[in-house]
């Protein structure tokens, strides 16, 4: 299966091309100043470069070498940053690049003059505006975005989601948005344009993919405040280290400075959060790559982080929990009833019921007693099928062969029950008992009756998905609690409840219930996440902090969610849950990893620029010497080697960010403490083992 | 070092973590205008002053009126401070006719009250006047020392009040603060001062003739009340010049157990008032373990470091600079409590601590004044560093880092950004300009690496709003007094501001509920993370300076080089 959205490597050769292109474009100021960190480094770097060129035109460098290398690391270390974010955002490019191809120039039957009887014209779909009627037959492709409004007919949607397997579009009901760029493959369908041309659900996809309207979310403007507030502290410290620095020079008889400007901005770079810095923006782009590739697509990036704030699920009970059908476990005949009289009557009363209810009371008749399905002539049967008001189907026989005309009848046990009346029947206590014994455990109880008489009880069971539990479990654990939404009746949604292991259930739930718990929910602090496909979860999918609307749902739906989950997977909203968590921890890991760095840096700078102060004449060393703990070569190396670890980590780390920090379901507290022991301390012993190799290399190669 | 001095510093330590509760659950009951057994006392004198002040007691303020409020009231008791010294030498109670005040040092020394620091750029005996030292210093040591109790109260309230807009009334937490607080408080502990043989009285100095036949001046005055206060205040400014040094200070054992124990006594009891403020006792206690723990192990480093030999002098213990009567042991505490302590009364001089123990008590202000901190401001100042390590290593759960279950967001880390950020400026700028220029280097006693640690101490100790003396540093030049006027001011408001703007926003916020997926902050865990990014942030500021003042020198010791 060939198509956008689906996995790349994580460096796939034609992305890192375009990426390491990209890196040298990004050189602009006005986007090095999106990032004050990076911002800082590039102004260094040009510092460094600028004195260098001064220097070697007066013919005053002391040691150009060195300084030429302090000045070629500090603009390795802005390329390379630059390069995890064009890394990042390549995935993205390539991604919208293949959806384009999908919007290429279509052409549209415009139906004018009124719907199904106008006449039809040709035009080119970039001349469409909304509410426009289109045709489109088997093979035409669609020319926007729309709603059915006639008819019927299999879409290849392959082009947005990937999935290759037809689906189903009709007028009317939760299934008749159509996105434009896919593709009728059978049947004639009438659409009504529902977005202009340049807003089409393709456009926005294009444009989220690309990252072109990107903008920084919350928790990411507040962490840039924080490393711009650190980056400031540390140009303090640095700017005083100058007169500092001479007053102990001073003292000491140096004649020469080793805080020169280039090294002080080699301390500085090395102090300032780059590594976060560097690739804070790459970890945003790639937690929105991430759900791209999991076929789910978030408006925003907020949304994104919100996911990894919510502590409340409002699961579907159907298709999320259970897997959405109910089937016939078990006959109940009443007393005095033959229990193969109850499975035979339950059988030829759902021969015609194509349901997926329907077809397991046939096969579970057949299973259990050996009824054959039998093929009934149409004249004199007459099935009736299931309506709202009478809650009940059936199939009536007339009189024939002598037999009287026989009525079977099923469907809820109170429609059962009246209708029973009617007929003069009478309604047995027993069977009762076994519709609430059956509700009670989570089943649905079907009546049957044959005429006045009742025949006993169709257990209809909804099974729950296996490994459920466990996964309601593990969200416990992680603090989240989970909320089964289901329009069944209280008993029912109790065991099943019970069975799946959910914290709570809505039962009979309405769109204006869930909306009202979205709400309640949310005055009680919590944040909540849904799922939804139908217009009338529209307003609930706008009020909860995580909307995921089906793509097999309405347009009203898909645009109140701030995500479209393109596989219609109601389990994935726990995938996206999962990945917001990971996109807040991979920042939080690396911003503490950054700061921890520092103190090795420290002490290989330090030591470098005040090891020779207060040393007795003829030493070659002072008493501040004695911070060299690493043992570095030579004060050039020292530092050197601090600003090469500092730029290699960026590279070293780009994995890491675009891959995310690995996430397993386990309580914050203990989160926490895996976390801390690899970043803190992982970031506080790394670099001195790094520094220290570094060193040991350019000592070998003789860089200084 | 004798097993009695570890089992005297044991049985200090012990003492503090008692009284804590104790007195932390008065001070609960106190501000939340709850009945306690001084009510009946002093219910009906707070009602007294609300009515002729037209202060409405439930008339809550939002935190940008309970800012204002404060700032006016800083700034009248600034002006009234400054004028008084000015004129002191016209108004009565001024028995051996001192003259006014200059100006510059006027400045200096009423900021440095006005703030709670009480830096001494002035000899107390020799400068002021009884009236200046009793109306003017000893009104603004309980109104300082209730300015920083107020600004903790909106604090604590902003962060435990859900959907708020207001954070309590400026006028009555400061009238409860001294009424209730600090008043009853001074008046025991100066009794009791009294009874060691401190002095309180409006004498004239008495002369004496020594058995050496010298003539020597013995200084009287009201020293007991201001010496309670200055210690419970965390003000630290000495009736005399040589602080608690003096034995009219501090003239027995008994007198400076108990002044080290006034010192810690109220910030230390403050965060327990704060946990049951924002309704977990646990919360208080975190920040308490974690002041505990960074205080024993820099007092710990301090001791080792007096202990050890001194390789240039050969003994170990060195007792230049202290007291005989008080002992090693007993000065290194006090420094250490002193220092940690925004409260700058000294017993000995720090400048002749061994380098690294002058270094650490730097250390101690540098750290923001956190490890217990001043009368209120350490705890405010602790709790910036909590809201930073919350969203530093909040992220890591997987969640927007939230403290007491409300999200901290780009407000909140901007503000603790700036109360972190505008002290260390302070402190790195001002000591670069004076390092550098001769108005800066002329005032030092000694060349060489303790020189620039003398300039050190003394913006770091204004800038904490300390107040304690490295001595050696002529502090009284218009270069200095302007200099460390300014770091007293952007030390305390540079910090109260951010903290009160903090209390606004997270007033404001909605609670979400604790989970198993919430980041804990009150498990030990949380203070070992409090510890290191305070250790770190402050390391990472302070560390290049740090090297160049004490460590150069404690390494040019250890090699057996005085300068």
């Amino acid at each position: 299966m060939d198509h956008g959205l689906k996995a790349r490597p994580l460096f796939d050769p034609p992305i890192v091309r375009r990426a390491v292109v990209d890196a040298f474009r990004k050189l602009t100021p006005r986007q090095q100043a999106r990032n004050p960190v990076m911002f800082v480094v590039a102004v260094g770097a040009t510092l460094t470069t600028l004195l260098l060129i001064v220097d070697l035109a007066r013919g005053s460098a002391a040691n150009p070498a060195f300084d030429l290398q302090i000045a070629l690391w500090l603009w390795f270390t802005v390329l390379f940053a630059n390069f995890a974010e064009a890394l990042a955002e390549g995935r993205g490019k390539a991604q919208a690049d293949s959806l384009r191809k999908a919007r290429q120039e279509m052409s549209a039957r415009r139906l004018t003059g009124g719907n199904g009887n106008g006449r039809e014209e040709r035009v080119p779909a970039s001349q469409l505006k909304k509410g426009d009627l289109v045709v489109c037959e088997a093979g035409d492709a669609i020319p926007g975005d729309g709603e059915v409004v006639e008819g019927i007919a299999s879409v290849d949607e392959s082009a947005i989601t990937g999935e290759s397997a037809p689906v189903i579009r009709e007028s009317g009901g939760d299934r008749s948005a159509v996105t434009g760029g896919t593709r009728v493959l059978s049947d004639r369908i009438v659409i009504r344009i529902t977005s202009e041309q340049g807003s089409t659900f393709l456009d926005r996809m294009i444009a989220l993919v690309e990252g072109a309207k990107r903008q920084k979310t919350p928790n990411e403007i507040a962490l840039t405040i924080l490393l711009s507030g650190l980056t400031i502290i540390f140009l303090l410290a640095v700017i005083s280290l100058r007169p500092f620095a001479a007053y102990a020079e001073a003292d000491s008889g140096l004649t020469r400075s080793t805080t020169t400007v280039p090294v002080l901005i080699a301390l500085l770079v090395c102090l300032i959060p780059t590594t976060i810095g560097g690739l804070l923006s790459a970890i945003g782009i790639s937690g929105m790559d991430r759900l791209i590739r999991r076929n789910v697509l978030a408006t925003s990036g907020r949304a994104v982080e919100a996911a990894g704030d919510v502590d409340v699920l409002l699961l579907d009970k159907t298709g999320t929990i259970t897997l959405g059908n109910r089937m016939a476990t078990a006959f109940h005949p009443a007393p005095g009833i033959e229990q193969v009289r109850l499975a035979d009557a339950a059988q030829l009363s759902s021969l015609a019921d194509e349901t997926p209810e329907g077809r397991s009371i046939v096969v579970l008749a057949k299973d259990k007693y050996g009824l054959r399905g039998r093929e009934l002539a149409a004249p004199h049967v007459q099935f009736l099928p299931f309506t709202a008001q009478t809650r009940m189907s059936g199939v009536d026989f007339p009189a024939q062969n002598g037999r009287p005309p026989l009525a079977i009848r099923k469907g809820a046990a109170d429609a059962v029950r009246q209708h029973v009346a009617m007929m003069g029947g009478r309604y047995p206590g027993e069977v009762d008992a076994l519709v609430n014994r059956i509700a009670g455990g989570g089943g649905t109880p079907l009546v049957v009756a044959e005429g006045k008489e009742v025949l006993g009880v169709i257990e209809l069971k909804d099974v729950v998905k296996g490994g459920m539990s466990e996964r309601f479990a593990q969200l416990r654990r992680m603090g989240i609690r989970t909320v089964m939404i289901t329009g069944d009746n209280p008993l029912t949604a109790a065991a099943i409840a019970a069975e799946a292991g959910v914290d709570d259930f809505m039962a009979q739930a309405t769109p204006e219930d869930k909306l009202r718990r979205i709400r309640q929910e949310q005055t009680d602090g919590h944040l909540v996440a849904m799922t939804g496909d139908g217009t009338n979860d529209a307003p609930a999918l706008a009020q909860a902090n995580v909307g995921v609307a089906m793509n097999t749902g309405t347009q009203a739906a898909r645009e109140a969610g701030n995500m479209v989950d393109l596989d219609s997977d109601p389990t994935k909203l726990i995938e996206i849950v999962e990945i917001g968590k990971q996109l807040l921890i991979t920042r939080g890991a690396l911003t503490t990893f950054s700061i921890a760095n520092d103190i090795a840096k420290y002490f290989a700078i330090i030591p470098a620029l005040f090891g020779m102060l207060y040393a007795l004449d003829g030493a070659t060393a002072g008493p501040l010497a004695a911070l060299n703990v690493m043992r570095l070569a030579s004060p050039q190396s020292a530092i050197l080697s601090a600003i090469i670890f500092n730029a290699l980590i960026i590279v070293a780390l780009i994995p890491l960010a675009l891959r995310g920090v690995g996430y397993r379901p386990m309580s914050a507290a203990a989160l926490l403490r895996r976390n801390l022991l690899v970043y803190g301390l992982g970031g506080l012993i790394i670099p001195f083992i790094g520094i220290k190799l570094i060193d040991v290399v350019v000592s070998w190669l003789g860089l200084v | 070092m004798s097993a009695l001095d570890l089992l005297q510093i044991a049985l200090f330590l012990g003492l503090l973590i008692v009284c804590t509760p104790l007195l932390g659950g008065y001070m609960h009951r106190v501000f939340d205008g709850e009945r306690t057994f001084l009510t009946p006392v002093l219910r009906p004198v707070e009602r007294f002053l609300y009515r002729l002040s037209g202060v409405g007691m439930k008339k809550e303020q939002n935190w940008k009126g309970y800012a204002v409020a404060l700032l006016l009231f800083n700034a009248l008791g600034f002006l009234f401070l400054f004028l008084l010294q000015l004129v002191q030498g016209a108004l009565p109670l001024n028995p051996e006719k001192l003259p006014g005040v200059e100006p510059f040092l006027a400045f200096n020394t009423a900021t440095s009250f006005v703030t709670n620091t009480n830096w001494q750029a002035y000899a107390g005996e020799t400068t002021l006047s009884r009236l200046s030292q009793m109306l003017g210093l000893g009104v603004q040591n309980f109104l300082s020392a209730a300015t920083g109790i107020a600004a903790l109260l909106a604090m604590a309230r902003g962060l435990a009040r859900k959907s708020a807009t207001t954070v309590g009334n400026f006028w009555v937490d400061m009238t409860r603060a001294t009424l209730y607080v600090l008043l009853p408080l001074s008046l025991a502990l100066a009794i009791v001062l009294v009874s060691q043989g401190v002095v309180q009285n409006f004498n004239p100095d008495v002369k004496a003739t020594t058995l050496a036949g010298e003539t020597q001046i013995l200084p009287q005055g009201p020293a007991a009340s201001q010496i309670a206060i200055k210690q419970l205040g965390t003000n630290g400014g000495g009736y005399f010049n040589t602080n608690s040094a003096h034995p009219y200070e501090n003239p027995t054992p008994l007198s400076n157990f108990l002044e080290m124990l006034a010192l810690l006594l109220i910030p230390a009891a403050l965060t327990y008032t704060y946990g049951r403020m924002v309704g977990s006792s646990r919360q208080g206690w975190v920040l308490f373990a974690a002041m505990m723990v960074m205080m024993i192990v820099l007092l710990a480093v301090m001791l080792l470091s007096e202990f050890t030999p001194n390789p240039v002098v050969g003994a170990a213990g060195s007792m230049e600079g202290k007291e005989t009567r008080i002992g090693v042991a007993n000065s290194v505490l006090w420094a250490s409590a002193t220092t940690s302590v925004s409260n700058g009364a000294v017993n000995s001089m720090h400048s002749s601590l061994s380098p690294l123990a002058g270094g650490v008590t730097m250390l101690n202000m540098m750290l923001g004044e956190v490890i217990f901190g001043g009368v209120g401001s350490g705890l405010y100042g602790m709790l910036v560093f909590v809201i930073l390590t919350v969203f530093i290593a909040g992220l890591m759960v997987g969640r927007t880092p939230e403290y007491l279950g409300k999200k901290i967001e780009a407000r909140e880390v901007q503000m603790a950004t700036l109360a972190v950020l505008l002290p260390a400026a302070s402190i790195l700028l001002f000591t670069a300009l004076a390092s550098a220029i001769d108005a800066g280097l002329s005032s030092r006693l000694s060349a060489g690496p303790h020189g620039f640690s003398e300039i050190l101490y003394a913006y770091t100790s204004t800038t904490a709003n300390n107040g304690s003396a490295f001595a050696g540093l002529n502090g009284n030049t218009p270069f200095y007094n302007i200099t460390l006027g300014l770091a007293l001011w952007i030390g305390r408001l540079g910090v109260i501001l951010p903290a009160l703007a903090i209390a606004g926003s997270m007033a404001g916020k909605t609670v979400v509920p604790v989970s198993s997926g919430t980041f804990p902050t009150d498990q030990p865990l949380f203070a070992g993370m409090l510890i290191a990014v305070i250790l770190i942030v402050g390391a990472l500021t302070f560390f290049p300076a740090l090297s160049l003042g004490p460590i150069v020198e404690h390494l040019l010791m250890t090699a057996g080089r005085g300068m």
